[in-house]
This record gives structure tokens, sequence and C-alpha cells, in this order.
């Protein structure tokens, strides 16, 4: 065991910085997740409006396009969209609350799919037997229909005057819930691999709870691909959530998310008020790309065989 | 093999077709049912009267004129006599007679229904004879023409063929035959609906009447989505849409295969208020009803600035309201519909008077799909109220939860539109003002106003039959309900439709198209 976690330590400390160095793309895909997460994490103090404050919206100022065009206005860089609410600072909020729930989904999936996949290759038999055949009848969907699918059913079953409240939570949940498999099968991969290894049954020898022996002894071994996989990942929660919500079953208006804002937007396009639709969109590109692009880098550096 | 009959046959299809003028029309919703006496519905009345008529009908104009009744006089201030227009065929070749009236009299009073102020006031309707129907009145109605325009006749024979005696019930989800196909003698029948996809109607060519235009097909498409609606007629496959969005009205202007027809429409949009519940929901306001209080409603009345919805929210697109009725109405009067200019100091000044120097919470439902813009305004009111104080809290939804909620009394504040079907402002008066009872009086009084100087007036109104008095009547419990400010009126909606250069129509402000004055060329 300690020479496997030396093995991490060491691509961390050595190979992945090298790595990391001698990728320019890498770089700046790195800086533009960290401009991205930044100005959705500070976006209370830095956003040069709280387009969430009703009493500061002025609806005269509504429609107003980007400071650099003719009618633009030196106090909204981007414009502002239909109620006059400053573009530029709901992209920020909105980036929050699509960043949030891609984060909270993604780390719902791993946990869920981490620990289906530890118990499926570990106890084996016909738990084992289930939890695969659930898996495999899942991948058959894609995961924005299942995601669709759990979000609809929540929206009958819940009561209509809850749901704005607790549309997040139900967007968290549906999305976790479309991406657990990859998780458990690749760690199930690891740990059918792992649990024949020598200080496995060791650990078993010593009379170690399996509990134990799964959560002390395999899990550590079987994190790699998991990170990995947990990258990507939060590039297509993030999309996932905005097909969402641009379709109008997710987070609703009065905390809009980037797809919220596309498809607020969207119905300005005919009509030439471009910006209310192109600048989330736009937003939303750069942080799923980037976020995508250092997932690929992630996977390459970490996998041996590429080497 | 002999092609000569195939192809004989394909040549005489190709001339026909060559010869129908097709409408290809999209608008926003579809309609409900084709029971036409089940749902008091815009879209469906709108639809329906393709095909099903009334003893009266209105001209371009708005102005009465015979229909399937050929004249009428007057009896008795309460006994009108209509001489039944003869060799009227129903669209399945049975002869219309005063039994079918009767019939259908009877069928739109069906409590299932949502029809029965079409015939308000029509104590019981006698049969004379085969062609003549008196109707017998409760009182003197001087609006009683105007009202009978949406009693439309069914076939008695084909509805006792087909068990469609009684009226759909909708809310409940039942079906019928008359659900599901139609029977009218209208000039156009309807050849298929296809729910939430199209409805097809072709003219009928042994209708008594002549068509203004030259449509003889009109294929209507319901087309949810504004941009997609839009898209669909600058591609050419629509041929007139109504329901325009407001944004892109400019554009459709500026090009040159399309026109734009301009109109108002004769509806009212507002903000109603609870002033019932001794302690208003969905408020932090415990104990008491600050709506109640006219200052407070005055309050919210000053706040907002209607100008600036006109320009932003509704693109020029509305006129500005004081009163509860649209020009057109009758009782409208731009004297009395001039709106005062925000004023959010002398809000704040009156919200400090009546108790709440820090304003107070509430809750505004508002339907999200039916009125042009109608969540848009509601969250820019939301904005213009926070601004003096008052926290309303947005809750909109689709029409069919929303008014569901409302009629409920569940709500502090709401929005609604208000279409005056009669073109007579004491339509409004009496569903919205009149205090509520059952029947057709306060009928949609969702925040249950009760003022019984007011319920007297409107009450007069309904049987008064000098003009000049009567006038004066509608004039004061217009101004009355304006200045008690029991309703926070925005604006009346204007309703441009677009279409291609070639097509030409009339614009009518019920905003329901009528295919027989439409022409291709």
């Amino acid at each position: 065991m300690a020479a496997d976690a030396g093995w991490l330590r060491r691509a961390l400390g050595h190979d992945l910085a090298w790595s990391f160095r001698h990728s320019p793309v890498t770089i700046l895909a790195a800086f533009l997740t960290l401009v991205c997460v930044g100005a959705a994490l500070f976006a209370p103090w830095i956003a040069p409006h709280n387009p969430f404050d009703s009493a500061t919206l002025n609806l005269n100022d509504g429609f107003t396009p980007p400071a650099w065009t003719e009618k633009g206005s030196a106090k909204y860089l981007l414009g502002t969209d239909d109620q006059g609410r400053d573009v530029l600072s709901t992209i920020m909020y909105g980036s929050r609350i699509s960043l949030g729930i891609g984060l909270a989904a993604v780390l719902f999936s791993l946990i869920l799919g981490v620990t289906l996949g530890l118990l499926s290759g570990y106890l084996g038999g016909r738990l084992d037997a289930i939890i695969m055949r659930v898996a495999d009848v899942q991948l058959s969907f894609p995961a924005i229909l299942i995601a669709l699918l759990v979000d609809g059913v929540a929206r009958v079953a819940l009561p209509r005057e809850t749901h704005d409240d607790i549309a997040i939570p139900v967007l968290i949940f549906s999305i976790g819930v479309a991406g657990w498999v990859q998780y458990a099968r690749t760690v199930r991969g690891s740990t059918l691999v792992e649990k024949n290894k020598e200080y496995v049954q060791a650990a078993r020898v010593i009379g170690r709870h399996p509990t134990a022996i799964m959560l002390r002894h395999v899990l550590p071994n079987v994190t790699g691909p998991v990170l990995v996989i947990a990258t990507i990942h939060i590039a297509t929660a993030i999309i996932t959530e905005a097909t969402l919500s641009f379709l109008g079953v997710g987070v609703p208006p009065t905390q809009p998310s980037l797809g919220t804002l596309v498809r607020i937007g969207n119905d300005f396009l005919i009509s030439g008020e471009w910006w209310i639709t192109v600048f989330p969109g736009a937003a939303l590109v750069v942080l799923v790309l980037s976020v995508n692009l250092l997932g690929d880098w992630l996977r390459d550096a970490l996998n041996p065989k590429l080497r | 093999m002999n092609l000569r009959p195939f192809l004989a046959a394909a040549l005489i299809a190709f001339s026909a077709s060559s010869q129908a003028v097709t409408l290809k029309w999209g608008a926003q919703n579809d309609i409900l049912t084709l029971d036409l006496h089940s749902q008091n519905h815009a879209t469906t009345n709108g639809i329906l009267q393709h095909t099903y008529e009334g003893l009266v009908r209105y001209t371009r104009d708005f102005a009465v004129e015979p229909c399937l009744a050929a004249s009428w006089q007057l009896i008795s201030p309460t006994q009108y006599r209509f001489n039944l227009r003869k060799n009227v065929k129903f669209h399945d070749g049975t002869p219309f007679t005063a039994d079918d009236v009767v019939f259908s009299y009877h069928r739109i009073l069906q409590p299932q229904g949502t029809m029965q102020i079409y015939v308000a006031g029509v104590k019981e309707v006698r049969k004379i004879d085969d062609y003549t129907v008196d109707l017998i009145l409760g009182g003197p109605s001087p609006i009683l023409l105007r009202n009978l325009v949406d009693f439309r006749i069914m076939s008695r024979a084909w509805a006792v063929k087909n068990k469609s005696e009684n009226v759909q019930n909708y809310v409940a989800k039942e079906e019928s035959y008359a659900s599901r196909n139609t029977n009218g003698t209208g000039p156009y029948l309807i050849k298929l609906w296809e729910p939430d996809k199209r409805l097809v109607m072709q003219a009928n060519p042994n209708w008594w009447g002549k068509l203004d235009g030259n449509v003889t097909e009109v294929i209507y498409t319901p087309i949810k989505a504004d941009a997609t609606r839009v898209a669909a007629l600058l591609s050419g496959d629509v041929d007139i849409v109504t329901d325009l969005p407001t944004q892109d009205v400019t554009r459709l202007r500026n090009d040159p295969k399309l026109k734009v027809l301009d109109g108002h429409e004769v509806r009212t949009i507002f903000i109603g208020l609870d002033q019932h519940n001794s302690e208003l929901l969905y408020s932090n306001v415990k104990g008491k009803n600050p709506f109640k209080d006219i200052r407070v409603r005055k309050a919210l009345n000053l706040a907002v600035d209607r100008e600036a919805i006109k320009r932003v929210t509704m693109r020029g697109l509305s006129i500005p309201a004081a009163i509860m009725v649209a020009p057109g109405v009758h009782g409208h009067s731009p004297d009395i519909d001039k709106v005062s200019p925000v004023d959010a100091e002398g809000a704040r000044k009156l919200l400090a008077e009546a108790g709440y120097p820090n304003g107070f919470e509430f809750g505004l439902d508002c339907p999200n799909n039916r009125y042009v813009n109608d969540e848009e305004i509601c969250q820019a009111l939301v904005g213009m109220w926070a601004r003096v104080g008052l926290k309303a809290k947005l809750n909109a939804q689709p029409m069919a939860t929303f008014i569901q909620k409302i009629q409920k009394f569940d709500h502090a504040a709401y929005m609604l539109g208000w279409g005056v079907a009669t073109f007579d402002g004491l339509y409004t008066l009496q569903s919205l003002v009149r205090t509520k009872t059952t029947g057709a009086d306060g009928s949609f009084n969702l925040g249950r106003i009760s003022d019984a100087k007011l319920d007297a007036l409107i009450d007069a109104l309904k049987t008064e039959t000098d003009v000049k008095k009567r006038d004066g009547i509608l004039r004061e419990v217009l101004v009355a309900t304006r200045d008690n400010y029991y309703y926070v009126p925005l604006h009346h909606q204007l309703r441009p439709w677009a279409m291609k250069k070639n097509v030409s129509t009339v614009h009518k402000a019920d905003d329901r198209p009528e295919s027989r004055f439409a022409r291709i060329d």
C-alpha cells in the first residue's frame, strides 16, 4: 500500500507538474477556468450590479446594447436584458448556479458510483450482477434523457408551489443519478484487480471488517481514474444542466443559470438584441471547454500507457 | 396496363387543387375542444365561429347583423321575436329549424359549460313555429343582441344521434362525439383536428351566405414558441401569424415580403387585489389586510410606470390604462382614461400614512403563457414596487394552474386580462366589480370587491334602456372604480397581425381573425 500511495505522490509532484508546464493549451485552460470560477465565486463582491435586487433595476434601461456599440452605455459593459439587468452581472451570478449545480451533481454521482462500484466489485455475487445489469440498462439511455425523466417525475410528484424552491436540489439529483454508471464500472474493475492482491488478503486474514478493507485499503488505490472521470464529468454536468434549463425544465428564471439566460435571450435573437443570448452562451462555451481540456490533460498525464 | 384513367384522375385532382386557395394561419395556442358550448376561451371561440353560427353576428365594424335569424322585432321590452332564416342546412344536410335554437339554449345553460353569459338575461326560448322563436327576458336588456353573438347553434338531430346532448365536462377530461366532431351551418367545415398539431377547414359549398374573401381552405397551426412562429412566417411556411411577439414586430414591419395589420384588442390587463380576507394571504402583515386601505391601493397605482412598460416591455404595443375598459368598448372615453404620471415619492408617503413606512411583502400570481409578455410585465412590476418598499413575491405559472389557484381566492394579488366580447362596458363591470354571486354577477371579481353603491348602479345598467341615461351611469361606475383604486389597470393590448403581402383580411378587435373576410391574391 505504501508503495502505491508513493506513486500517486510522485506523479503529482513530478510528472503532472512537468506535463502541465509543457502544455500551453492546458495552461490557458487552467487560467480560463480560474477566471470563470473566480468570477462566479466572488460575484456578490465584484459584479458591477446585483441583478436580483429588484429595487435597483430600472426598466427604462432595458435592452441597452453593449458599451462599445452606438447606443451602449458605459454603465453596462455587455448591455442589459429585457428587465434592465446588467448582462455581465447576470453571467457572473449565473455561472455560480451553473458551477454549483455541476460540482454538486458530480459529487453526488461520484459518491453513488464509487460506493456501488466498490460493493459490486468487492462483494461480487448476486449484488454485483444486479448493480451491473442496472448499469447496463442505464448506459443504453442518453444521460439527458434520464435527467429529463427524473426531473419530470419530481415535478409531477411534488406540489407546484415548492417547485421553485426545490428546483436546484432536483436538478442536482437528476443529473447526478444520470452519471453514476461510469464511476461504478471503473471502480468495480479496479476493485476486482485489487481485491486479489496480497495486501488485501493480508488485511482479510488479520480479521479487518470488509467495510474497513474497502474504505481504507481498496478505495485509495482506485481513486486515480475516478479523478479523471470526475473532471470530465464536471463539463458534461454543466452542459446537461444548461440543456435542461434551456428546455425550460431546469432552474427558474428568478435564479438563472447560464442555460436559463441563453433561453431567455433566445426570444430576442430575431429582433436583433443578440447580446442577451450570445454572451451567456459564450461564457458557457469558455467554461465547459476549459474544464474539458483540463480533464483531457489529466487523463493523458495520469495514464502510464500513453507515456 | 392502361394508365389513361389514372392520368385523368391525377389531372382532375391537380386542377382542383390549383383552384383551392389555402390560408395557412399560425398562432400561439391550440383550441381546447370542438364542443361549442363547453369552454369560454377566446381561441376556441375564434375557430368555432368559422363552423358554428348564432342568430346574429358581427359585421367588419362590430355592428350586429342578421345571421341565422333573418330579422327580429321587439314585441315587448322583455320579448324578442326572431324570424329564422329558411333553407339553411347543417353540414350533414339536416335542415335548421327553431327546435335547434331551443335545444342549443338548454345545452349552453348546462352547468359544466362556461358559456352561460352569452344567454344572460334570457329566461326562456319559446318555439312559435318551425321558423320563429321568442326570447323571453327577465327584464329589459339593452345589450341582448351583442350577447347573443357567441350563442351558437348546434343541430338537435345530430346531437341526439351521436349522444352529445350533454355539454362535454372539460374539467373532468371528458370526451364526447361533439368534442371531436363538428356539424354547424357556418362558412367552413372542420375537416380535421389533430390537437397541438393542426386544424384543417374547408369552405362549405352549401353555405347560405357568400364569402367576402376567396379562401377555400384554412390550415391552422398552433406554434407555441415565439421565435419559431415568427420564423415560420419569415420562411413562408405560414401566410398569416396572430399572437406576434412584441419584440419582432419592427422587424416584420421592415420586411418587404410582409405587411403588418395594426389594431388594438378590446382587452385590458390589470392587477387585482384581495379586498375581502381580514388577513392578507402570502404576506408578512398579520392580523389585517392592507389592500382594504385605499391609500395602499393608491400607492400601488402610483408606483407603476406604465410608460416604461409600454416602451420597453411592450415595445410601444400598448395603451397605458387608467380605467378598466379599452378603446372600442362602449363606455370608454379618452378623457377618463388619462394615466397619472409615476410618483414613487407620493407612493412612499401614502404607505407611511397608512402605517407601512417600510412597506410589506405580498404574493403576486401571474400567468406566463396567456397575455402578451405577461410574466415580463410582472417582473417589471416587482421592480417598480420594490422601489417604494413593497416586496412582491412573483409566482408565474401556466394559465391552467394559475386560473385554478386564483379562482379559489388563494392569492394576495394577481394579474388578469379582461376582453370584452360584447363591446359594452357592462360586461367588464358586471364580471369584475359587481359583488360576487354564484352566477354571472362578479364571476371574475376574484378580489371580492363589494361596493353596495356600485352594485346598485351596475344592476341599473343591465335594464336601463334610455341610452343617454345609461351612458351616464356607465361613466360614473368606470370613474368610481378608478378613483377607489379597486384595481391597478396596466394597459390595453395592441394586437398587430403579420401576413404575406398578398394576403388581406380585416383586423378584428376581439383578436379573432375570420377567414370569410380573408383574400389571397
